[in-house]
């Protein structure tokens, strides 16, 4: 037994795909404009734009997320909804704590250099 | 007032001696910066010991980074010419002197072309040479590129990931102002030139084949930055052309 609505897909109606769709498409526009003022590297944006595309797709094609639930054979299609999000909110995660690693490293060689030139510059005031 | 001679160099002590003497041979009239970008081995003794002025990061930042510190350097100076010349023996310092004549010819960004035939075909067109070769899958990411650049200037570009490039004085200061970080920064930088209103030129010169050592070509690494620069250019989309900056 079916509890889907005629025409929709896991349970949205009509209305709310196309709300979904146009939030979707408010979010690339979003990301795009930020890497475009530079406040956010391209890099960074790959992840939420896959993401958003994804949005989109199931936004814009009603019945895509039941059909390749049934596809890989899980029974409740909101599941992979949560699974796929939970993955793609672990790999951001993980590439976040990548970066920061990566900038704390650096940032502690910046203050070693400083140090150093502070020597420098105490030792040979002439400029 | 003497040009500026911007040199990124990452392990080079091999070949910087003989770049930086052949350099001051042909161009004896410039001033030269080595970047040495957190290179381990004697690169930077072996630049000052050729005289030449060199910055040496505490770290390696890629040759974006390495770039802009050479252009805060000429900004900071005051240079009103400069030109970006590579540390393995690649550029042909002859051409350098064709370069500079562009930009004080009044373009700001002048491209030194491998693929561009010295003849011009046609009506004022340009036909991509041979001579210089490069593999398969980069030259099939380079075409997608070269026509990003296109869509989105107007202009056509042959040579978009050329490093033998000369620079005006407004040129310098918005490039040590922002100048892109990751690798194929020559696309980027070609892209951030348009939208900020700059004169781009191309024009063709002889590069020799890269003397030692194979150009850095893993395909994940290139196809990683081929998505990336497309997002740029996606997210560089504009409808009016910028009036160009004084």
């Amino acid at each position: 037994m079916s509890a889907y609505p005629a025409g929709g897909g896991s349970g949205l109606s009509g209305k709310a795909h196309v709300l979904a769709a146009a939030m979707s498409i408010a979010s690339l526009v979003f990301i795009l404009r930020a890497v475009r003022r530079r406040q956010l590297r391209a890099k960074y944006s790959l992840l939420w734009l896959s993401i958003g595309a994804a949005f989109v797709v199931m936004a814009a094609v009603p019945g895509v997320l039941d059909w390749t639930a049934h596809r890989l054979g899980v029974d409740y299609p909101p599941a992979l909804l949560f699974i796929v999000g939970i993955i793609f909110l672990l790999l951001v995660a993980v590439h976040l704590s990548w970066e920061v690693s990566r900038l704390e490293e650096r940032t502690r060689v910046l203050a070693e250099e400083v140090a150093l030139l502070r020597s420098e510059m105490h030792r040979d005031p002439t400029p | 007032m003497r040009p500026l001679a911007i040199i990124p160099a990452y392990n080079e002590e091999a070949a910087l001696p003989a770049v930086l003497a052949e350099l001051a041979l042909v161009v004896p009239g410039c001033d030269v910066v080595v970047v040495s970008d957190g290179s381990k081995d004697a690169t930077a003794a072996v630049a000052r010991a050729s005289g030449a002025v060199v910055l040496e990061l505490p770290y390696n930042l890629g040759i974006g980074g390495a770039l802009q510190t050479g252009f805060r350097y000429a900004a900071r100076h005051g240079y009103e010419r400069a030109f970006q010349f590579d540390a393995d023996g690649q550029h042909d310092p002859a051409e350098v002197a064709r370069l500079l004549t562009e930009i004080d010819r009044g373009a700001d960004l002048v491209i030194g072309s491998r693929f561009l035939k010295p003849e011009p075909i046609g009506a004022g067109g340009a036909a991509e040479g041979d001579g210089y070769r490069v593999g398969k899958a980069r030259g099939g990411a380079m075409g997608v590129m070269r026509f990003g650049v296109r869509m989105l200037s107007g202009q056509r570009i042959v040579d978009t990931s050329s490093g033998f490039r000369a620079f005006s004085p407004s040129m310098i200061r918005h490039f040590a102002d922002t100048y892109p970080a990751e690798y194929m920064d020559s696309v980027e930088a070609l892209l951030l030139a348009f939208k900020g209103g700059f004169r781009v030129v191309e024009t063709p010169v002889r590069m020799r084949e890269r003397a030692a050592g194979q150009p850095s070509n893993r395909s994940f690494k290139l196809a990683y930055h081929f998505v990336r620069l497309t997002v740029v250019m996606l997210s560089s989309a504009s409808l009016h052309r910028p009036a160009r900056p004084a």
